[in-house]
């Protein structure tokens, strides 16, 4: 709420508070009033465990020797860093989180194109089909590409055994390269929705004089895109890649249900849940969980300072 | 625009948001008030299984004549989960945990810190006669009964005779698994063993280390830095050996890295079908799928069983043991009313009927003179016999850490190299608990 006050007083100097004009106080007071609640239930529910997490960090502290509790300081950390598991972790999580992005991103502007470009009479169930797979649930959806994939039960090795590397022999969840595979088009298959609704939350805000005059200046169908719309909806797609990129950094549900890690295919959140939840080594756990949790900062950081993603502009206050 | 949206977004959220206060602080009264009244209600947290124990709970609180009431909470699927969810609550000091059905390699992790209350003198004298060997060691901790054994699995060797016969192997001999690999690869066929990235793969390493006379960790009472593991052992190797001629040569079909006990059950009863080692619910689930006329009536005759293989021919073979055992939380409120319900639940008869109901073999030896027993399983006393050599997995409170990393560097089977993987298991499960490294 704070920010669409700033951004709907753009010409108070940001410095100097006590230029405010009464309306803009007035908004101010109501702002603080509306968001106040929910600033102390977030205080509560993240703030808390996030420092919680932290203290605990400094600890070796297992829950099953709650005796043997001692101070390590950054002991965890050194561990951490230190262990090629971690990294090949975060490797595996970067290579999820651009590859699942990029072609959500891809495949998400199409789908809005198509929404955006249908008949009226068509668009609310056009809308509506290309939202199921989002409103699936993701551990049903990991079920349902785990079991058509499985070498026991699923159809895929059958129905697809003309292209070439797939036969009725087929593992898929035997070797990384094959169950990552499955993984992101699982990943893909259920966020596209997402990102197609965020883009065409962009196209609308691009007027259509502007396209319009592009073409009666003899623009093509291409430049139209590249010189008008898209620049038009930066804000939206970069506000679209940055919550992706934030959701699929911290995947867990597809690879817990279809490979449990196994075969290279660990990610970040789930050796945070290893640690923590099956070793029940809370110190070293709460390590890897700030660390998780440095890696979104860094993540979010990147995004709005080199990429200059303004998330405000793309809720349509300007 | 945003001016516009305010008031009609504080209006569409007022609802919803007192619902949610509402429904809080009913369940909050609502459970502040069950746990008072009337008769003490015991809560015994099962693993699933096919209602058998909700029988037996229903049976024992009909009979303590308004003593206790158990009531039965179902625990995750899988061994591993049921673990976590259990050493979480007990660490939080839940006073639900009145009876727990516990896997037994778990065991000592929790009593090791006090979170199981100790067996009365009594109770254990009448629940440890006539209990096989090896379910009354994983019942215990340091050379004391910490959990009440119920009942103890243990995995056969089931066989196609058609293939047996055809392979030329006399299955009334004690077999090893080197006569084993060759049948099924003369006859083209492929083993049924577990091979996923899983418990079940420390099971079959378990046993087949102990088989040739080693074990995984020698002295598994120790702390965690003074642990002396037995991998390198030539038991180690060769157990390292037979797993990886299984995985490279392909005889545990292409399935085998993501194969578990139901995969390979599936398997077995395939045509591709030779040889497997599994649990005993293999019966009752193989007779219910005939019966439902998924497979053919010719199968049930072609299926043999016998002692899980030996590792070296004249060595005795040592199956692996599972079960479940009974604990009780220090935290629970009325520690004398659960063990009473224990006695209740672990009699013979009540093993008895869950033998026959769900397949779980009792621990013990009294329940398979039920004349029951003899007719729904034919294979009793070979289960029973096999109870009795089992040996079980390492018993140490550091159990996940030890089984995690079999785990990762035993699968997939093809990956082993018998010279290199035992040693550097040993050197990774060390590091590991010296906290060295991640797992």
């Amino acid at each position: 709420m704070s920010t669409s006050v700033k951004t709907s007083s753009p010409k108070t100097e940001p410095r100097a508070p006590q230029q405010y004009s009464d309306r803009a106080k007035a908004e101010r007071r109501l702002g603080w009033l509306l968001a106040g609640p929910a600033f102390v239930v977030m205080l509560a529910v993240t703030a808390y465990p996030i420092l919680q997490a932290v203290f605990d960090s400094l600890f070796s502290y297992r829950l099953t020797a709650p005796d043997e509790r001692e101070f390590i300081g950054l002991g965890n950390y050194a561990v951490i860093l230190s262990d090629q598991v971690w990294w090949r972790d975060l490797g595996v999580t970067l290579l999820i989180t651009v590859v699942t992005v990029v072609v959500e991103l891809i495949l998400g502007f199409a789908l809005a194109l198509v929404m955006h470009k249908a008949l009226k009479s068509v668009r609310g169930l056009l809308r509506t089909a290309i939202l199921v797979p989002y409103g699936i649930i993701t551990v049903v959806s990991a079920f349902a590409w785990f079991y058509a994939f499985d070498i026991n039960s699923g159809f895929v090795n059958n129905w697809f055994d003309w292209v070439p590397g797939i036969d009725p022999d087929l593992n898929w969840f035997a070797q990384g390269s094959t169950s990552l595979f499955v993984i992101m088009a699982s990943e893909i298959w259920k966020t596209t929705p997402f990102i197609s609704l965020l883009l065409l939350a962009g196209l609308a805000q691009v007027p259509d004089e502007l396209t319009e005059a592009a073409e009666v200046d003899g623009a093509t169908w291409w430049e139209r895109m590249s010189r008008v719309v898209l620049p038009n909806m930066k804000a939206a797609i970069m506000v679209a890649v940055l919550f992706r990129a934030l959701d699929a950094f911290r995947i867990f549900d597809n690879v817990f249900i279809m490979t449990n890690g196994a075969f290279g295919t660990e990610v970040l959140s789930l050796l945070a849940y290893r640690t923590s939840i099956s070793r029940l080594e809370i110190g070293l756990g709460s390590a890897v969980s700030v660390l998780l949790f440095i890696c979104v900062l860094l993540i979010c950081f990147i995004a709005i300072k080199l990429f200059k993603v303004d998330l405000a502009g793309a809720r349509g206050g300007k | 625009m945003p001016h516009a949206e305010r008031p009609q977004s504080r209006n569409r959220n007022r609802p919803r948001a007192l619902a949610g206060v509402t429904v809080a602080l009913g369940a909050m009264l609502l459970s502040g008030c069950a746990a008072e009244s009337g008769t003490p209600t015991l809560t015994w947290y099962i693993n699933p299984d096919d209602g058998g124990q909700e029988a037996i709970a229903e049976k024992c609180t009909a009979e303590s004549g308004g003593a206790y009431r158990i009531e039965t909470s179902l625990l995750p699927n899988d061994a591993a989960s049921q673990r976590e969810q259990l050493a979480r609550r007990l660490a939080a000091g839940d006073s639900s945990l009145d009876i727990m059905s516990l896997d037994p390699p778990f065991i000592p992790e929790l009593a090791e810190p006090g979170f199981l209350a100790p067996v009365p003198a009594d109770v254990t004298e009448r629940t440890t006669q006539n209990v096989v060997e090896g379910a009354l060691a994983g019942a215990q901790w340091k050379g004391e009964l910490v959990t009440v054994p119920f009942w103890a699995n243990t995995q056969l060797l089931w066989y196609r005779k058609s293939v047996a016969e055809a392979a030329g192997l006399d299955m009334s001999q004690p077999v090893t698994w080197d006569q084993l690999i060759e049948a099924a690869e003369s006859q083209d066929k492929y083993l049924g063993v577990q091979g996923q990235r899983g418990e079940s793969m420390t099971v079959w390493i378990n046993a087949l280390v102990e088989s040739a006379g080693g074990q995984i960790i020698e002295n598994p009472e120790a702390p965690a830095d003074e642990i002396r593991l037995g991998l390198t052992s030539d038991a180690g190797v060769k157990a390292a050996e037979i797993i990886s001629t299984i995985g490279k040569e392909g005889l545990g079909s292409p399935g085998l890295p993501t194969q578990d006990e139901n995969n390979s059950m599936i398997l077995f009863q395939g045509d591709d079908g030779s040889f497997m080692v599994n649990w005993p619910f293999v019966w009752p689930a193989t007779n219910a799928a005939v019966e439902a006329g998924s497979l053919d009536e010719s199968l049930i005759e072609d299926i043999g069983w016998t002692l899980y293989p030996r590792v070296n021919e004249g060595e005795p073979t040592a199956p692996p043991l599972g079960g479940i055992n009974l604990g009780v939380g220090a935290e629970s409120e009325h520690p004398d009313l659960a063990y009473q319900a224990i006695e209740c639940i672990v009699t013979p008869e009540n093993q008895a009927e869950y033998f026959v109901t769900n397949g779980n073999p009792p621990s013990n030896t009294e329940a398979y003179e039920d004349p029951q027993i003899q007719e729904n399983f034919p294979m009793a006393d070979t289960i029973r016999e096999s109870l009795e050599l089992s040996a079980p997995r390492p018993q140490t409170p550091y159990y996940n850490e030890v089984t995690t990393s079999l785990q990762l560097r035993w699968t997939p089977p093809a990956d082993v190299d018998p010279q290199s993987t035992p040693r550097t298991t040993a050197a990774f499960i060390e590091s590991v608990l010296e906290g060295e490294n991640l797992l």
